[in-house]
């Protein structure tokens, strides 16, 4: 009797987790998913829509950029509260009177070159992590450039573009804005970085540069803040971001680059 | 023109048609956003009741945008049919809801009466319409189309197999679209939505995807999502390209931003045919569309997002397409709040869509920053099947690792199939029992060789 050779586990089924991160390969019970991949897509949600809907802690992150010798001024958009600001992304552009009057007193009359803005954007847990190493890594590198920096604006229901009228009344010639991006459910900790030279309200978003998924698993703080230095370095030579950018660095006097 | 109703003494008043219906609109955050919703639930009801009380004829009276500043208008004049029209043309808003549920309204009368319907008239009727008055006509109302199989009959329920890779991975797109077909997904397309619009990109996507059909002898068809412009010279360089996908928005302008106008899309399609790849007549169109892309664009023109979502199905039933659907929830809560909002939004978009003659599916989905959860998704897709929906989308345990959303898993095809009693296409069905994925009742049973040789086979995938 011939025998009965048994195909090995590993020939008989197939490993397509090895070929993607997509949640691929859970197996099932009719249609159901087995219990633990059900809970652990239900706490990935969890986890991002807590990003989305607590604060930022505000109180802390000031703390912590005093002590590294970074001074912070709170700022408030004109969405008051977080089921106004995920309905209303208009107002979630909008700097609030008080808070504009705030930065036009920080400002100094002279001006700044860089002001960087911390949105809480749509994700707290983003800002909590890695705001503050964001910017331990990034200001030792605008200081070797030689460029003043505002103090830190920490802004509450902010998106993207309210760094234009924060940076418009601080008086800065850029704008740095590192915001809590929407979160994945892979990931709902990464932070974006949108820089913008000449910040002014009505600017648009083709007007900026971004570096996004900053996080612990995708883009490193390190290599973050040499991104945004390079940029901010191009941008302060050039006069010009967003997708104008390339062209205007490429006509630079090669002295100059 | 201005339109009134008295509720106990009080007067409500709107000033124009495209007023009547934003206020006439249930409630959604989109609308609410764009400055143009009822004040609250009476004046939401008053409204209702003088849309209920127009005759269906002053929508060809009166244009919400002018046909003198949009071609997406122009077409709706031009393609409306007044023979087709006759059937209705005397009733009331009021009237043609309950014209649309009497059981005399068969699908054949449903039918005769497509192109005598204009978007706004379908829009109007919609707003005065619950759930289960939309669901309880589109039920009736079959739209079948065809490329390698057979999409849209009664009691079926296609799938989109959405295998997509954060850098269009070769090997990646692959493992996902596998994993899909292990669980019997995939009859209407397998499709992807690619992470850059390079041509290259798209020529080797569809290449891998057309490998995989081929070599499995899949009856179905392929698509990659890129702009149509990607797609014509793909098709230029000889690329196997099975159906043309795009955008589309209800106005000139918003179709812009897509960058596409009705010209570019008749000459896509004009590419997509001349390739002969499907049967003898095929449809070979894709469009996706979804309520708050006009407004988005800033190209809404004070007209409310529903109504801006079925004008987007004046222009792609131009094109006789395999596929239309909204992507429902992945616009966001500036749109569509929650998952109230959003059920509302794809029971109707798929009912006016039907209405107006198009193989209509649902991408059943929603963001992280909407206030919705897969259990939405359970009630929304249940209620999908009900009304007859063609197709849905599915991707590896609802979690679309590119687009950054959640769609519905593979594991929701197996529970319409299973629970829901919907089979896939037949020619589909067939295949699925050839190859040793389902036994004889249709039941899945398992990984047949096959494809566990092909993924081998094809370990250099993209190398």
């Amino acid at each position: 009797m011939a025998k009965v050779i048994e195909p090995s586990a590993a020939e008989k089924t197939l490993d397509l987790r090895e070929m993607t991160d997509a949640r691929v390969s859970l197996g099932r019970h009719g249609a159901g998913l087995p219990t633990q991949a059900q809970l652990s897509f239900l706490l990935d949600h969890a986890r991002a829509r807590e990003a989305v809907w607590t604060s930022v802690d505000r109180a802390s992150l000031t703390d912590r950029l005093n002590r590294i010798g970074l001074s912070v001024i709170g700022v408030d958009s004109m969405a008051p509260d977080r089921s106004i600001y995920v309905r209303r992304p208009d107002l979630g552009r909008l700097l609030a009177p008080e808070s504009t009057e705030r930065l036009k007193q920080a400002g100094t009359g002279k001006g700044y070159d860089v002001a960087i803005v911390v949105a809480d954007g749509l994700s707290s847990s983003a800002v909590d992590l890695n705001a503050v190493p964001l910017i331990e890594a990034l200001s030792p590198k605008l200081t070797t450039l030689n460029l003043s920096a505002a103090p830190i604006v920490m802004a509450n229901q902010s998106r993207v573009a309210l760094g234009d009228p924060a940076g418009e009344a601080l008086g800065a010639k850029l704008t740095i804005v590192l915001v809590g991006e929407r979160p994945g459910l892979s990931a709902a900790d990464s932070l974006g970085a949108y820089i913008t030279y000449g910040p002014k309200s009505g600017n648009p978003d083709s007007g900026r540069n971004c570096v996004s998924n900053i996080r612990d698993g995708g883009l490193p703080i390190r290599e973050a803040a040499e991104v945004i230095a390079a940029l901010v370095k191009d941008m302060m030579k050039t006069r010009v971001s967003g997708v104008a950018l390339k062209a205007a660095v490429a006509k630079l006097p090669p002295s100059n680059v | 023109m201005a339109y009134k109703t008295t509720i106990e003494q009080t007067v409500f008043r709107f000033d124009d048609l495209k007023t009547l219906l934003a206020k006439a609109t249930p409630e959604r955050s989109g609308d609410q956003l764009a400055g143009i919703a009822a004040e609250g639930p009476v004046e939401r009801l008053a409204a209702q009741m003088a849309l209920a009380d127009l005759p269906l004829k002053s929508f060809l009276g009166e244009e919400l945008i002018s046909s003198d500043d949009d071609e997406v208008s122009r077409l709706i004049a031009e393609r409306h049919d007044p023979a087709a029209f006759s059937a209705v043309s005397s009733l009331t808003v009021g009237e043609f809801r309950e014209w649309l549920l009497k059981p005399e309204t068969t699908h054949d009368r449903l039918e005769a009466v497509t192109w005598g319907l204009t978007p706004e008239m379908v829009a109007a009727v919609s707003k005065i319409m619950r759930l289960q008055d939309m669901i309880a006509v589109s039920a009736k109302r079959r739209v079948v189309t065809r490329f390698r199989n057979t999409i849209g009959l009664a009691g079926r329920l296609s799938t989109r197999n959405q295998p997509n890779h954060p850098t269009d991975d070769s090997r990646g797109i692959i493992a996902s679209a596998i994993d899909g077909l292990l669980m019997g997904s995939g009859d209407a397309v397998i499709g992807v939505n690619p992470a850059t619009d390079a041509t290259d990109d798209y020529i080797r996507i569809v290449s891998l995807l057309d490998e995989l059909r081929e070599k499995l002898a899949i009856p179905t068809q392929t698509c990659c999502l890129g702009h149509v412009t990607t797609a014509i010279h793909a098709i230029e360089r000889g690329a196997p390209v099975d159906l043309v996908f795009q955008s589309v928005a209800g106005s000139e302008k918003a179709n812009r931003g897509f960058g596409v106008d009705l010209a570019l899309l008749k000459e896509a399609h004009e590419a997509g045919r001349s390739l002969n790849r499907g049967m003898p007549g095929a449809n070979v169109m894709y469009f996706e569309t979804g309520q708050g892309a006009a407004l988005s664009a800033d190209a809404h023109f004070g007209v409310d997002q529903q109504t801006m979502e079925v004008r987007a199905y004046a222009v792609a039933r131009e094109f006789d397409p395999l596929l239309v659907n909204t992507v429902v929830g992945f616009i966001g809560p500036e749109y569509l709040f929650n998952g109230k909002q959003i059920i509302r939004a794809g029971i109707e978009d798929h009912f006016c869509g039907k209405l107006l003659g198009l193989p209509m599916g649902v991408d059943v989905c929603y963001t992280n920053h909407a206030d919705a959860d897969q259990e939405d998704m359970d009630t929304l897709l249940t209620l999908l099947c009900a009304a007859n929906v063609n197709f849905v989308i599915t991707v590896p345990g609802a979690d679309d690792i590119m687009l950054n959303y959640q769609s519905l898993s593979h594991h929701d095809a197996v529970y319409c199939r299973e629970t829901l009693k919907r089979p896939p296409a037949p020619e589909f069905e067939q295949w699925l029992s050839e190859i040793g994925l389902t036994d004889r009742d249709g039941a899945l049973i398992g990984e047949p060789a096959a494809l566990s040789n092909y993924v081998r086979s094809s370990a250099l995938i993209g190398a």
